[in-house]
């Protein structure tokens, strides 16, 4: 039996319309990055303000629904939060956001989104944050 | 004929659940098959009443763990047809059997300006290694490309088979299109501007009757664990003139005949390849594995995957949207790489599997194939000696669910 509730509406319809897909130019920080295991690629743009909070986000790649929805999820959120939180943003968060089960091979789908982020983030000099923390 | 039920009672895991009140299909045979009582049976006996090391010991336990141990090793020579099992060197998988021959074999005759020929349908096994030797040296890889059907477009194959040419590696079969290569045309091919020729058989030996000495190819290697065996085991074979010729791939103990501190003289073939304890079960599991198949006989169990392939392609061209990678069934072993317009092949993958169904999605490592396809992944279902056409019709059943679920 399929368990329908498994790809909750919401996971269907960012993948058939999903949100801030596209890159941006000029951006602060660009990021992409691909899940060795199966294939899925995405990248990450961000623009700041001038206060350093996120201005926009977009997203482009290839996978499945899951690491999809994820990336228009993520970038959504992220809006208007600073550098330091973007880097601090906690994964339960973004799972939470999913809203849906995932198998442990489905977490790596659903996290690569903010992996990409965060090593974007990372990449601008902010003496405070250690790098390297996923 | 095979007796489908018959075997399948050989499997346990066949008659579990994958979730409670849903029974398990397994349609991942190429990443691992299944295991059958027998081989079970033999491992757990073995350990139960015959374990000690191989080769060390003067006691009885230890000289029927000997026993067993060659004596699997015998069957294995037999079931591919090499002259002798002296030439059948145990290692862990496949993948071990390349990187034998690279390293010691490539490393002693590999110069820079030498090329290294294989195929782009190659599994990561048949190709990282290389890469990295090829790097060592100096010496360039080239590639025999393939077609868009999935076969290999040997039209070229005069120009990039050279005297500059000193390996060409392929395989068999490719685990993703399921291609049946011509091994034996490409062999000859090879060996006519003598060049050494190594053949990935992890997909032909467990599916096909594969001997040696009518392919005529200088070396070979395959995996237990795709054939009924245990994981942890896996076999190279090698033209004696070769093998003695070449230096040892791992230094210990069982490698060596005689060990001074400063250096060593070599133990005879094959265990001059065989540092260490050695998988000593699984040889034994593997040896089981070999007579269970020969039992039912090569050319019956690919004849069934043939059915069942040919079965499995025609009713998967009737889902909508999807498209199968690789030649027909009459030209490949039982593989059905495909894709679903509108679905990620791991979104397929993960709903299929809540109906019990075990397939692949991913890559299959074969990155660079599927760059040329264009594609990031694709979803696999492989078939093996037990597969029956109602599974086919099960998986297809859930593909017509995994697109209305994606709305299409
Ligand atoms: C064609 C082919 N070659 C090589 C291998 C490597 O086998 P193993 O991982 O057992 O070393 C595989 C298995 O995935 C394969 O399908």
């Amino acid at each position: 039996m399929l368990d329908e509730s498994f790809y909750r509406e919401q996971i269907i319809d960012l993948y058939e319309s999903p949100l801030n897909h596209g890159e941006l130019d000029p951006h602060d920080f660009s990021y992409e990055e691909d899940n060795p295991l199966c294939g899925d690629v995405i990248r990450i743009d961000v623009r700041l303000d001038d206060e350093g909070h996120v201005a926009e986000a977009a997203w482009s790649g290839d996978g499945c629904a899951i690491s999809q929805a994820s990336a228009s999820l993520l970038t959504e959120e992220i809006k208007g939060k600073t550098l330091a939180e973007v880097k601090a943003f906690p994964k339960e968060e973004l799972l939470e956001l999913i809203g849906v089960p995932l198998s442990m091979a489905r977490v790596k789908c659903a996290l690569l989104s903010l992996k990409v982020l965060k090593s974007g983030a990372y990449g601008i000099p902010d003496k405070n944050v250690m790098r390297n923390q996923d | 004929m095979l007796d489908i039920a018959k075997i399948r009672a050989d499997f346990p895991i066949l008659a579990t659940e994958a979730y409670p009140g849903v029974p398990l299909i397994y349609l991942d045979n190429a990443a691992s098959s299944q295991k059958p009582l027998p081989v079970i049976q033999a491992m757990s006996d073995y350990y139960q009443g015959h374990h000690a090391n191989v080769h060390r010991g003067i006691h009885k336990l230890s000289e029927d763990a000997t026993n067993l141990y060659e004596g699997a090793r015998e069957k294995v020579a037999r079931f591919i047809n090499a002259p002798d099992s002296s030439q059948i060197v145990w290692l862990r998988n496949a993948t071990e059997g390349f990187n034998l021959v690279a390293y010691s074999w490539g490393r002693a005759n590999i110069q820079a300006g030498d090329e290294i020929l294989l195929t782009e349908m190659e599994h990561h096994a048949n190709l990282v290694p290389w890469q990295i030797l090829a790097e060592e040296k100096g010496a360039a890889l080239r590639f025999v490309p393939f077609a868009a059907d999935g076969t290999l477009d040997l039209s070229n194959l005069g120009d990039l088979l050279t005297e500059k040419t000193k390996l060409f590696s392929f395989t068999a079969m490719s685990n993703v299109f399921g291609t049946i290569n011509p091994v034996k045309e490409l062999v000859e091919a090879g060996h006519a501007v003598g060049a050494v020729v190594m053949v990935d058989a992890a997909q032909s030996v467990p599916h096909m009757p594969v001997d040696v000495q009518a392919l005529d190819c200088d070396f070979l290697t395959f995996s237990g664990h795709k054939m009924c065996g245990p994981t942890g085991i896996g076999v190279l074979y090698g033209r004696r003139e070769l093998l003695e010729a070449m230096p040892p791939f791992m230094g210990g103990g069982d490698m060596i005949r005689r060990v001074h501190l400063t250096h060593s003289s070599w133990n005879d073939l094959p265990w001059k390849f065989e540092a260490g304890t050695p998988s000593i079960v699984e040889a034994i599991g593997l040896g089981t594995a070999v007579d269970y198949l020969a039992n039912l006989g090569m050319d019956n169990i690919h004849a069934h995957e043939q059915f069942i392939t040919n079965y499995a392609l025609e009713a998967l061209s009737e889902v909508t949207g999807v498209t199968i990678y690789g030649p027909p069934a009459s030209q490949k072993g039982g593989v059905a790489a495909f894709t679903i317009k509108g679905v990620h092949p791991h979104d397929i993958a993960e709903l299929v599997d809540k109906d019990g169904i075990a397939i692949r999605a991913g890559h299959h490592c074969a990155m660079p194939l599927h760059k040329k396809l264009g594609i990031s992944a694709t979803a696999r279902a492989s078939f093996y000696l037990h597969t029956t056409t109602g599974e086919v019709d099960k998986l297809v059943e859930s593909l017509h669910r995994v697109r209305q679920i994606f709305r299409l």
